[in-house]
């Protein structure tokens, strides 16, 4: 490849442009392939062409799936050459191209014969690279070898088949289960990385074990660990048995291991043995202390690395410890200067935690000198710290109120001041005394405020708290500059806020409507026509003043499904008050959700409140009674179709109501009128009652329709309903937006729904179960006993049980060690009507893999006691 | 539960981001985009720091990013939240030694791309499939060099030896 240098008219010198792959182009590469088939191999050259293809595939280049088999068939050959350098080439580019299922059995015979060569480096790659591409059937034919490598003297090729064991456990379990015994022996290697691999291995194939796992730990927390990384891994092991041992009282077994550990020479693994003592559930202060001292010392290291470690995990300690902290505070402060800013920043958050009522006007002045100097992202997390000491000790909320509003009027993104805001509103929000100085310091921001969702979000803010203030009046010319200064959309904001403040304050009435006279001058007409119509409601001009309630409905009520014109006359009361998109809060990201403005002033409901309220706010369903449980959303369409459906089922004492969320992702439609039909030809317990149609379905915009269903009380009846998506489309030019006049009726069919017994179970937990099922007593005990036929597996059984019945499995009871014949679950849940209910399962299998169960129910109510059974007979 | 330590990355960078050569061993990011939206991403969190003496570590993403900085080399390695630092740490140590025995000191840009197949092969003996091989630069560089011997090139004795074989093996350019 003889490419002239390009020269290049910048100021860097060609030297540093220098590249051997500069122009490179995939169609010439692909030509140079060719020299794999030459009959006489130039290995050299095969090898600097094979770094071609793999420069390209690094940089992103993808080959079409005919360039990759061309490719892959012409590398083939290249196992014709004896040389070792290319042979690693050869290994390598294979492993990147993934050949398909019948490519792979071109080079299987290749791959087979270096995995018994007698060169070391040849047997450890082939592994590595059959076990790559190969699949479950090929598998079984090298597994002889593999078994073999496991225990193999050479550390390299023992190394690789571990390896390849470990990524093989993911797709044949059964097989690479059979290795158990040659992985046992690998565990007592004298090369440090094999015994290292050999225990992850190990560990995953009896992962499901709990005592093999513990046996495992006990016997290597007394014997030698070579590697760092071995001993790292032991550690962890030795957590979750912690974990999942229980034991309430007396010593925690292994403690003494891991506080050992601590005095280990490899830093890794001290800081992994500190970790995890600070992680243990319950944790003393007395069991704690060690931990907290090597991570004290870790502080003042000089490895960047080290002194993160440190620092993070004395922060998530100082959540639940702060006090175990505080000795390790004066270290913590020189970390404010830290050169590396995480480590900083979490230094700070940490002192915030663990600092004193009276430490906090010390720090925050330290702060103060810091923030200049970080980036947003870290000023975030600052403020969000400073937030949550604020709520910790209200007392102080005046210097840290005064610090918000200090930031707040420096330089920053949007992100990072929508942070404060939405901080200054939670203490406003949770602290009475702060809410007055509070809102003055975001009215002055919003006097210079550069972002128009903030100030609209302020505006909004302002209109619901301000009139509740003493002197509501010092706000309003805060506002009405709003009205001479900004653009269109925060103007139409301020309109609405004066509007509220004069709603709310009788004596401020007057001097509110000449300023919204004002306002009907306005250049824009959303301002004009909010100016109008509330100088309207509120009775500004003059005319007959509307009842007090419509006036709120228009001011604070949750309205906003477009007005179109109609030659009706309006009432507001036709307007439906649907709570758009949020039940969708579940799916966004946690993180994400909006903590401050956004979100209504009770804080962010939980998904059953969302629900409770979306349906109570909807007038037909209003008698339903109290709403039990509402199941996560189930799918009704495949994904990336026309229209995406899914369906909630909310379950009442005598109704059942199905929430179909529906989204149209045609941006070309618009859908109206949308319903869906559903037969219950197949659920005999249930009559349709009412159902309610979205009016309109635009582009990528979640709406709801609802399908109720009466169903005999108490019963947990059970049924299939098929589902049909109708709706009139209506074509939309993607130029302008708009949807043509006329529309079509059309229908989709939907994916099938059911409802289940399990539906009317509510998943509950107890902590002490042995206790709940003696204080629930025997008196409405039942017992019987089944067979559940053939099952693939004893825990296929318990889980399948377990479904059935949607209870919450109890002290992780859910888990059936490997190869056991029996099993005893234990489960706990609340029964529609709220009776609570205690289940024991008893397992048994026998050699045909007929497994038989006991099942005895305990509950407050015989009636529930007896539904349980009918559930599990009628499966 | 993944319990046996994972690194989701291995990137080795220019001074500029471009990438020089990357692994990447997990699904969190399944273009060629994403892969090159992260590599900017930590590209520009980390180029003001000063990683030349020591292994710096920030995190990104709900992930937590080791590196160093070496002439006008950049080297990277990303693991989960919960991985403990120090083990990436000593991955890409071992890494960067790596490359330094192998490019024999000459650790920039040019000689990188030069002498690509190496360090190719190198990250093919550091992690495999996001499980961390070999930690300890000799012997990874050993295991890559050991070409053109017949590969008894690990034990430490041997090791100098069979590494000057290996760059006189290795010693041409990529241009004829």
């Amino acid at each position: 490849m003889a490419q002239p240098l390009v020269k290049k008219d910048d100021d860097r010198d060609d030297e540093a442009e220098y590249s051997p792959f500069l122009g490179i182009e995939k169609g010439a590469v692909l030509q140079e392939a060719r020299v794999f088939n030459d009959p006489q191999l130039d290995p050299r050259r095969c090898s600097q062409v094979i770094t071609k293809l793999l420069y390209l595939l690094n940089q992103g280049d993808s080959f079409t799936k005919v360039e990759a088999t061309e490719v892959f068939f012409s590398v083939t050959k290249l196992f014709q050459s004896k040389d070792l350098g290319l042979r690693r080439m050869v290994y390598l580019i294979i492993k990147e191209l993934s050949p398909s299922a019948d490519e792979v059995i071109i080079v299987t015979s290749s791959l087979m014969k270096d995995m018994n060569s007698k060169t070391d480096m040849y047997r450890a790659n082939a592994i590595r690279v059959l076990c790559r591409i190969t699949d479950g059937t090929l598998l079984t034919q090298i597994e002889r070898y593999l078994k073999q490598a496991i225990v193999d003297k050479n550390p390299v090729v023992a190394s690789a088949a571990l390896v390849s064991g470990i990524h093989l456990l993911q797709t044949n379990p059964e097989i690479v289960k059979r290795w158990s015994n040659e992985v046992q022996e690998a565990v007592q290697s004298r090369a440090a990385l094999v015994q290292f691999h050999a225990l992850a291995l190990l560990q995953q194939i009896r992962q499901n074990d709990r005592l093999a796992v513990s046996k495992l730990v006990t016997s290597l927390t007394r014997g030698t660990v070579r590697s760092p990384l071995a001993q790292c891994l032991l550690i962890r092991y030795t957590s979750q048995v912690i974990r999942e041992s229980n034991t309430q009282t007396g010593d925690r077994p292994f403690y003494d291991f891991l506080e050992s550990c601590l005095r280990h020479k490899a830093e890794m693994v001290i800081f992994e043995a500190a970790r995890a003592i600070t992680e243990l559930s319950g944790v003393t202060s007395r069991e704690l202390t060690p931990a907290i001292t090597v991570l004290q010392l870790f502080l003042s290291s000089s490895k960047p690395v080290l002194r993160f470690a440190a620092v993070r995990t004395l922060n998530k300690v100082a959540m639940t410890h702060p006090m175990a902290v505080t000795n390790c505070n004066i270290d913590m402060e020189s970390l404010i200067s830290d050169q590396n800013r995480s480590i900083a920043t979490l230094a700070i958050t940490t002192l915030l935690k663990t600092g004193n009522e009276s430490s906090v006007d010390r720090l925050m002045k330290q702060i103060t000198n810091f923030m200049s100097d970080i980036a947003d992202e870290f000023k975030i997390v600052v403020v969000e710290a400073i937030r949550s000491l604020c709520l910790k000790f209200p007392l102080k909320y005046r210097s840290l109120m005064n610090f918000l509003s200090n930031i707040l009027r420096e330089e920053g993104g949007f992100e990072y001041k929508k942070a404060i805001v939405d901080s200054i509103v939670i203490l406003i929000r949770d602290i009475p005394e702060a809410k007055e100085s509070g809102l003055l310091h975001l009215c002055e921001f919003i006097e210079d405020c550069e972002f128009t969702y903030l100030s609209t979000q302020i505006l909004h803010f302002l209109g619901i708290e301000g009139p509740k203030t003493t002197d509501p009046s010092k706000y309003i010319r805060y506002i009405y500059n709003r009205v001479h200064l900004e653009n269109a959309t925060v103007r139409a904001a301020a309109v609405s806020t004066l509007a509220k403040f004069g709603a709310m304050v009788d004596a401020l009435k007057p001097r509110i409507f000449v300023l919204l006279r004002r306002c009907i001058f306005d250049s824009d007409d959303e301002v004009r026509d909010r100016a109008t119509l509330y100088l309207n409601t509120l009775g500004g001009d003059g005319e007959v003043v509307e009842t007090d309630k419509d006036v709120k409905i228009f001011l604070f009520g949750d309205l906003d499904i477009p007005l179109e014109p109609s030659d009706e006359s309006f009432d507001i009361d036709s307007v439906p008050k649907e709570v758009k998109s949020q039940p969708l809060v579940e799916k966004k990201a946690p993180g994400k959700k909006p903590a401050g403005l956004g979100a209504p002033p009770a804080g962010p409901p939980s998904t059953v409140d969302a629900y409770e309220r979306l349906l109570s706010s909807i007038p037909e369903f209003s008698n339903f009674g109290k709403l039990f449980k509402s199941s996560s959303p189930v799918e009704l369409t495949e994904a990336e179709t026309e229209y995406a459906v899914n369906v909630v089922k909310h379950i009442f004492d005598r109704h059942v109501v199905f929430q179909y969320n529906c989204i149209n992702t045609i941006p070309e439609q618009l859908l109206e009128n949308v319903s869906v039909i559903v037969d219950a030809s197949e659920a005999e317990d249930f009559a349709e009652v009412t159902s309610k149609p979205v009016r309109s379905l635009p582009y990528d915009t979640p709406g709801q329709t609802f399908v109720a269903f009466e169903k005999p009380d108490g019963i947990t009846a059970v049924g299939k309903f098929s589902n049909t998506l109708r709706f009139i489309v209506k074509e939309v030019d993607p130029s302008t937006g708009e949807a043509e006049e006329d529309g079509v009726e059309d229908e989709y069919q939907l994916e099938d729904l059911e409802v289940v017994a399990a539906d009317y179970m509510m998943k509950v937990g107890v902590s002490n179960f042995r206790n709940a099922w003696e204080s629930m007593g025997e008196d409405f005990e039942r017992v019987d006993e089944y067979g559940l036929g053939p099952r693939e597996s004893l825990a296929e059984a318990v889980s399948a049980v377990i479904n059935l019945l949607g209870m919450q499995p109890c002290e992780g009871t859910e888990a059936v060690a490997a190869n056991s014949r029996s099993h005893t679950c234990l489960l706990s849940g609340v029964f529609l009507g709220n009776v609570r209910v205690l289940v024991r399962l008893q397992f048994g299998i026998e050699g045909s893999r007929d497994v038989a169960m006991k099942l005895a129910v305990r509950s407050e109510d015989e009636a529930v006691g007896d539904a349980i059974h009918e559930i599990v007979s009628c499966s | 539960m993944e319990l046996c330590p994972c690194v989701k990355n291995i990137l080795l960078l220019d001074f500029e981001g471009k990438r020089v050569a990357a692994k990447f061993f997990c699904d969190d990011w399944p273009t060629n985009g994403a892969k090159e939206a992260f590599e900017k991403a930590v590209f520009n969190k980390t180029q003001k720091t000063n990683a030349r003496s020591e292994v710096e570590v920030t995190m990104l993403e709900n992930n937590i990013v080791v590196y160093k900085f070496v002439q006008d080399l950049h080297f990277f390695i990303t693991g989960g939240e919960e991985e403990n630092e120090v083990i990436l740490a000593t991955v890409l140590q071992g890494f960067v030694d790596a490359v330094g025995l192998l490019l024999r000191g000459n650790v920039e840009k040019r000689e990188a791309l030069e002498y690509l197949d190496l360090i190719l092969l190198c990250i093919d003996e550091i992690v495999d499939g996001g499980i961390i091989l070999e930690t300890d630069a000799n012997i990874i560089a050993g295991k890559v060099a050991s070409h053109s011997t017949v590969a008894d090139g690990l034990s430490e004795q041997t090791f100098s030896q069979a590494l000057a074989t290996a760059r006189e093996h290795l010693a041409r350019s990529l241009l004829k």
